[in-house]
């Protein structure tokens, strides 16, 4: 299946007087596909999101729907709608209202709206809510309305901003498949602003990280967690342990980063094809450290005895975080730099494995670190 | 057993439970409300005078609705009270949407400028119409009913426009710009946009606006005093020279009407709007 783009983003610039909030985007987003634009607040994504819908108008560049620019068209004129931050629920008027609102001002006739103001309703799972009035119903239910809202007009794009941000943990959860599910259904191209990494690397199927107003990374949510292009991206998606250091050797198939916050060089069974010399970044994980207590199993007495090119360091537990399902083990090691490790409770007894002022080896596989030339 | 609610003790918040308080609202609502009601009491007096009471009587309300003077009195407080409240809540409206939507040099100071009216004593608003109606705008006054209560109309609407503008402006601080988005993101034009969801949220706001609008104007003595001419009495400045001539119960059952008139008329706006007048009032 080639896929067909939909929207594109052609040099997109945004300034709000010195303030560029969207600096100079290209960006092209494929039919069908469910996507995110993730960054912090103030990196300029709700502004591109609602360059899209049309208010706020591009200071440069061109946007792209189905091939034709649509940057001076106005927003009531676009083929696509959105879900606000706050629902943007009309309060005084009934659900089914609402719902049909949009068809109202597109002159659809009386029974073709109630019929599709119905199926929209029941696609969102509020059948049978049509009669009541926004303030009888739960922020869940008023986010499945505005939902509803925005789909019965079959829009081309169905743009969201922040949807899940205030909804509480558990219904943010279900709301996230249900989403995804709701997407796959009706087929339309999703748009998701989150600053939520977990949202996004849970819902959709290609994210763009922005930091700045600039477009950081596009990738799919696994490509952008293990293959991140920047300290920025590493860092922001999910936990990492960073250290700076030199590329000293680079082969196709082999590298050594030379670093002094840890007492060992890393080694990578992969070429970095950067610069020899050049100052790299090496972003560990934490669920990819795994902890050895010294002495047994294959886990060396002393530095000494470990073996040449392996990532072996030794180190001593300063923290430990029970999270239930895994535990969180802040370890101290020469030089007194921390390094996080995640380890998952496997038994019902693991958490008792490991304890405060433990001395442990840390060890990770030479395909583990990701190496960061920015 | 659980004690019935009835016979527990005041909780510590139950301010209302305890004497004291129960005591100080009993005397604010004396202090309020007596006047009020002595007065539509001796509205049904038999005797003259208007201070003894001698029996019940209809008679004033009769008296009074057949007394040409108060009834066109009255005609023309009402009719001066409907147009310029209705052109004062246009008015005020688009006031308030103008300093709510759209930013412009010296609008601070314009803002200022609003509260004025409010402000300025009724006296200096009164002297201040008087010498524009006849230096400036002479009004002519062989005009036909009902254009001869133009200069009186135009004096009220220049007060009470003001705090129309004032409570629809306080109303439109709590509009959600999501709103209007999210209409325009549906289909709706600017003018849909504007009468679909910027009019049903400043609604209770018009209310509360029309209906100080209307009080202030049906009520109003000073300024009223001295823009009307001899063909142009209004209801307070009729019972004015009533009470200071012949006080009797007629001026009485006529105020009575007129309190009944207006108490009924904030009912049904409260009514048709659940509440909101009071909230949009209340500046929320």
């Amino acid at each position: 299946m080639t896929a067909k783009t939909i929207i594109r983003f052609e040099n997109i610039t945004k300034r709000f007087g010195k303030v560029i909030a969207v600096d100079d985007v290209s960006l092209s987003i494929n039919e069908g596909e469910f996507f995110a634009l993730l960054g912090p607040s103030g990196c300029g994504k709700t502004t591109l999101l609602r360059m899209l819908a049309g208010f706020e108008t591009p200071t440069e560049g061109r946007i792209l729907i189905d091939g034709q620019d649509i940057s001076r068209i106005p927003p009531n004129k676009r083929p696509v709608n959105m879900v606000f931050q706050s629902y943007a629920v009309f309060p005084h008027m009934s659900v089914a209202d609402n719902v049909g609102y949009g068809l109202l001002v597109d002159g659809v006739a009386r029974p073709e709206r109630d019929r599709r103001v119905e199926e929209a309703l029941a696609l969102v799972k509020l059948d049978g809510y049509g009669a009541r009035k926004p303030d009888q119903l739960s922020g869940g239910q008023r986010q499945r309305v505005a939902l509803a809202r925005a789909l019965v007009k079959r829009p081309r794009v169905l743009l969201l901003d922040e949807p899940l941000s205030a909804l509480d943990a558990k219904l943010r959860e279900a709301m996230r498949s249900e989403l995804a599910q709701l997407q796959d259904k009706v087929g339309i191209t999703f748009i998701i602003v989150t600053h939520d990494q977990d949202e996004a690397l849970a819902m959709a199927s290609r994210c763009a990280v922005m930091n700045r107003g600039l477009l950081q990374q596009v990738a799919t949510p696994s490509d952008l967690y293990e293959f991140p292009n920047s300290r920025f991206v590493a860092d922001f998606i999910g936990q990492v342990n960073m250290f700076e250091g030199r590329l000293a050797v680079d082969e196709p198939d082999r590298a050594v980063v030379q670093t002094t916050e840890l007492p060992a060089p890393v080694y990578l069974d992969h070429g970095v094809s950067g610069a020899r010399d050049a100052t790299v970044w090496v972003a560990l994980r934490p669920e990819k450290i795994e902890l050895h207590k010294r002495g047994e199993g294959r886990a060396p007495p002393t530095m000494d005895d470990a073996p040449a090119d392996h990532n072996v360091v030794p180190g001593m537990i300063k923290h430990l975080t029970y999270l239930g399902s895994e535990s969180v083990y802040d370890v101290e090691i020469a030089g007194g730099r921390m390094v996080r490790a995640l380890r998952t409770n496997l038994t019902r007894w693991d958490q008792e494995d490991f304890t405060w002022d433990e001395p442990v080896w840390l060890s990770w596989h030479a395909c583990s670190p990701a190496v960061l030339l920015s | 057993m659980a004690q019935s609610p009835t016979k527990s003790a005041p909780g510590p918040l139950e301010y209302l439970r305890r004497w004291p308080l129960r005591l100080w609202l009993t005397a604010v609502l004396v202090y309020l409300y007596a006047p009020l009601i002595s007065l539509m009491v001796f509205s049904f007096n038999k005797s003259r005078a208007t201070i003894v009471w001698r029996g019940f009587t209809l008679d004033w309300y009769g008296k009074a609705f057949t007394d040409s003077d108060l009834v066109i009195a009255f005609a023309n407080s009402l009719t001066i009270a409907a147009v310029s409240t209705i052109v004062s809540t246009v008015l005020g409206a688009l006031t308030a949407l103008l300093l709510w939507r759209f930013r412009f040099p010296l609008k601070t100071i314009f803002e200022g400028a609003l509260g004025l009216p409010i402000v300025v004593p009724e006296i200096c608003m009164g002297v201040a119409m008087l010498v524009f109606f006849t230096q400036v705008m002479p009004w002519p006054t062989n005009l036909a009913w009902p254009l001869n209560l133009g200069a009186i109309i135009i004096s009220h609407i220049s007060f009470s426009f003001s705090f129309v503008a004032i409570v629809v402006r306080g109303r439109l601080a709590s509009f959600n710009r999501e709103l209007e988005e999210a209409a325009k993101d549906l289909g709706a034009g600017e003018w849909r946009v504007f009468w679909d969801v910027l009019v049903p949220h400043m609604a209770p706001g018009l209310l509360a606006g029309a209906l100080l609008a209307f009080t202030l104007s049906l009520d109003d003595f000073v300024i009223t005093f001295f823009t009307s001419g001899p063909d142009t009495t209004t209801f307070p400045i009729l019972v004015y020279s009533m009470v200071r001539f012949s006080p009797t119960p007629e001026v009485n059952a006529a105020s009575t009407i007129l309190i009944v008139l207006t108490v009924g008329l904030t009912a049904f706006a409260l009514w048709i709007s659940g509440g909101d007048v009071v909230r949009a009032e209340a500046g929320d």
